[in-house]
C-alpha cells in the first residue's frame, strides 16, 4: 500500500511478467540489438581509432584498449536507462500495462522486480554486446572478461533501480530531461569512461565518484586489461549500497504513485 | 453470427483451493462492505472520498453501483481490490479479508477497468494467453479457455488482429474476455459501456446476462440508468462517498418519485400550471434549464389541461417514472465538476 516503506519482496510472480516483456521485446528484437551494437561501436571505433590515433598512450595502454572497458559500462547504462525511463514510463502511464497486471493476483512488488530484472538484463545485454566486439577485434582476450558480466548484472541493477526512482515521479516524458542533464550526461562524460578520473579537479572527482557508472569503469577496465581491479571491494559494496537504496527509495515512490 | 450462449463452453473452475464450487450455492455473500472509510491526503480539513460505506453483494446477482462523477465508486472498486489503503471500516471479497487476502481474492475476480488497458504489443489472443500466465494458469489451460472465450466475445475472426485495428466495441469485448481467463467469481467492472455505441453496449449487456445466468456474481459502475435498470438486481446510490440509497431498482423508483412524469418542454406559463395544478390531485415539478418535470401518481388532470393547448405550453412528454428521475432526485441536477 501507499504507505508500506518496506524493501519491496520478490515473488514468483514476477517470472510471468518477465516472460510479457520478454515476449514483446522479441517482436521487435533484430531492430533493437542492432541499435545496442552499432551506437556504441560507432564510439568505440570513432574514439578508439579516430581519436586514439592521435594520442599517446592513456595509463599505459593504446586509447582504444583504455576506453573498451568504459564504453561497456556506458552502453549498459544506456540500455538500463532508456529501458526504465521512457519505455517503463509507457507501460506505466501511455499503455497502463501495469494497471491491468495489477488487477490480477500480481503484487506491485512483484512487478517491480520483474521491471528490475529486466532492465538488469538489457543492461547486460548491451555490455556483452561490446564486449564480444572487443574479443572480435582482439582489443582484448583477457580471461578476465569472464567476470565483467557479473560486475555489469550488478551495475545494470543500479543504473535500473535509478532509473525507476525517476519514472516513479515523471509525469510527463519530459520529466526524463532533468534525469539525463542532471545525473546520466555528468555520469558518461565525467566517471572516466573517456579518460582517467585523475585529470579531473579532486571534487568534482569525488562528486562524480557518487555515481554509480565510476565504480563500474573502475572495475571493469582493469578487467580488460588483464588486471585485477584496485579497491574492488569497496568499489562493490558502493554498487550494492546504491542498487538496494535505490530500489527501495523506487518502491516507496511506486507505492505512493500507484497504491493511493 | 454472435452463439447465443457459448459461456457454458468455458471449462469449469479449477479453484481446488476454494470453496469457490459451493460458492454459488451458499450464502455466503460475495462482497461485504462494513464502514468503509476513506480520506485522500493527510489534512483531516479535507472532506471524507469514503464515509461510513457499507453495503452487500450477494452471491450470483448483478449488483451496481450509482453515482455522480467524484462520488466515491471507482475508489471503492480499487479498496475491494486491496489496491487503495482506507482509514477504517472492514472488506471481504470471496471470504478473504481485504488487504491482507487481496491477492487471493484477485485471483477469484476478473475485472473490467474503466479505461481499457489491452496490451498493444500482442495480438488478441495473445493478449489472452499472456494475461492468463499472471494468474499463474499452465500454458494448456490457458489454450483450452481460449477458444470458447474468444467465441464469447465474438472475435474469433479477430483472434490474429492488433490492438490497434480494433473497434472500441471489439476492445472492451476482448477486455471482458481477458477478465475471463481465470473463470473467475465475481466480475469487477467499472463502467463497462461507457463510450460504446448502442450497438456494442447491447452486445456487451447480452455478454453480461449471460454470465449472471452463468452463476458469477457481477459488480459494477455505471452512469447509464438504462444499464442499471436492465442488468442489475439490486443497486446502490452513492453521493459523496456516503450511501444515499439502496434497493432493486422498481424499488428505488418505487420510494422516491412518483409513478409518472410529465415533461413539459418550454414556453409554458408557470402561474397557469401552478393554478391547474393547485386544483387538482398532488403534482411536484422540478425544473431542469427549460424544461418542467411533474411528478404525480394521477397525471390525468394535468394532461387534459395541457392538451387544450392553453398558455403556450410546448411539446410535452408522459412517461412512466425511471432510475434517471430517482438518481437525480437523490443526487440532485447540479453538474460535478470536481471530478
Amino acid at each position: 500500500m501507499a504507505g508500506d516503506r518496506r524493501f519491496p519482496r520478490p515473488g514468483r510472480g514476477s517470472v510471468a511478467v518477465l516472460r510479457r516483456q520478454f515476449l514483446a521485446w522479441r517482436k521487435a528484437a533484430v531492430s533493437t540489438m542492432l541499435g545496442d551494437l552499432i551506437d556504441p561501436l560507432i564510439m568505440l571505433l570513432a574514439l578508439g581509432y579516430g581519436l586514439g590515433g592521435l594520442l599517446p598512450e592513456v595509463d599505459g595502454v593504446t586509447y582504444i584498449v583504455y576506453i573498451a572497458g568504459g564504453l561497456v559500462c556506458m552502453s549498459a547504462l544506456w540500455a538500463a536507462t532508456f529501458e526504465c525511463t521512457f519505455s517503463t514510463y509507457s507501460r506505466l502511464r501511455v499503455q497502463r500495462i501495469w494497471d491491468a497486471l495489477l488487477n490480477t493476483p500480481l503484487g506491485l512488488d512483484e512487478v517491480l522486480w520483474a521491471e528490475l530484472a529486466w532492465g538488469t538484463l538489457k543492461a547486460l545485454k548491451a555490455g556483452i554486446f561490446i564486449l564480444l566486439v572487443v574479443v572480435v577485434l582482439d582489443i582484448s582476450r583477457q580471461p578476465q572478461l569472464l567476470l565483467v558480466p557479473p560486475v555489469l548484472a550488478l551495475a545494470g541493477l543500479t543504473f535500473t533501480a535509478l532509473a525507476l526512482c525517476f519514472t516513479a515521479l515523471a509525469r510527463s516524458y519530459d520529466f526524463f530531461i532533468y534525469y539525463f542533464t542532471l545525473l546520466v550526461t555528468p555520469m558518461v562524460f565525467l566517471s572516466g569512461v573517456f579518460f582517467p578520473m585523475d585529470q579531473l579537479p579532486a571534487w568534482l572527482a569525488a562528486a562524480v565518484s557518487i555515481l554509480p557508472l565510476a565504480p563500474a569503469a573502475e572495475l571493469v577496465r582493469p578487467l580488460l586489461l588483464g588486471q585485477w581491479p584496485a579497491h574492488a571491494g569497496p568499489w562493490l559494496a558502493q554498487l550494492a549500497i546504491t542498487a538496494s537504496a535505490a530500489i527501495w527509495l523506487m518502491a516507496i515512490l511506486m507505492r505512493r504513485r500507484l497504491l493511493r | 453470427m454472435i452463439p447465443v450462449d457459448p459461456i457454458e463452453a468455458i471449462p469449469a473452475t479449477d479453484h481446488a483451493d476454494s470453496a469457490t464450487n459451493t460458492a454459488a450455492a451458499a450464502p455466503e455473500p460475495a462482497v461485504q462492505v462494513a464502514g468503509l472509510c476513506k480520506r485522500h491526503g493527510q489534512a483531516t480539513a479535507q472532506p471524507m472520498t469514503l464515509n461510513q460505506l457499507s453495503f452487500t453483494v450477494r452471491s450470483g446477482e448483478c449488483f451496481g453501483l450509482l453515482g455522480p462523477n467524484g462520488a466515491g465508486k471507482t475508489t471503492t472498486l480499487r479498496a475491494l481490490l486491496g489496491l487503495t489503503p482506507f482509514d477504517d471500516g472492514r472488506i471481504d471479497v470471496l471470504g478473504h479479508p481485504i488487504p491482507a487476502q487481496a491477492r487471493q481474492a484477485r485471483k477469484r475476480t476478473g475485472v473490467v477497468p474503466q479505461m481499457d488497458n489491452l496490451d498493444p504489443e500482442f495480438s488478441v489472443e495473445e493478449n489472452l494467453r499472456v494475461f492468463g500466465r499472471y494468474f499463474g494458469l499452465k500454458r494448456p489451460q490457458i489454450a483450452e479457455r481460449i477458444p470458447a472465450l474468444l467465441e464469447f466475445s465474438a472475435l474469433t475472426g479477430k483472434r490474429n488482429a492488433r490492438i490497434d485495428e480494433l473497434s472500441g466495441g471489439m476492445q472492451r469485448r476482448l477486455t471482458l474476455a481477458r477478465a475471463l481467463i481465470n473463470n473467475p467469481d465475481l466480475l469487477v467492472m467499472d463502467e463497462p459501456t461507457t463510450g460504446l455505441d448502442p450497438q456494442a453496449r447491447h452486445l456487451i449487456w447480452a455478454r453480461l446476462s449471460a454470465l449472471r445466468d452463468s452463476g458469477k456474481t457481477l459488480l459494477l459502475t455505471t452512469h447509464f440508468m438504462d444499464e442499471a435498470e436492465r442488468l442489475c438486481d439490486r443497486l446502490l446510490i452513492i453521493d459523496h462517498g456516503r450511501a444515499v440509497d439502496e434497493g432493486s431498482p422498481r424499488e428505488l423508483i418505487a420510494r422516491h418519485v412518483e409513478p409518472e412524469v410529465v415533461e413539459i418542454h418550454s414556453g409554458v406559463d408557470r402561474t397557469w400550471l401552478d393554478q391547474t395544478i393547485a386544483v387538482g390531485p398532488p403534482v411536484r415539478v422540478e425544473t431542469s434549464g427549460e424544461r418542467l418535470y411533474c411528478y404525480t401518481a394521477e397525471p390525468a388532470q394535468l394532461l387534459a389541461a395541457l392538451h387544450t393547448g392553453a398558455a403556450g405550453a410546448g411539446p410535452f412528454l408522459h412517461r412512466p417514472a425511471n432510475l434517471e428521475d430517482v438518481f437525480l432526485r437523490l443526487t440532485g441536477r447540479d453538474l460535478r465538476e470536481d471530478a
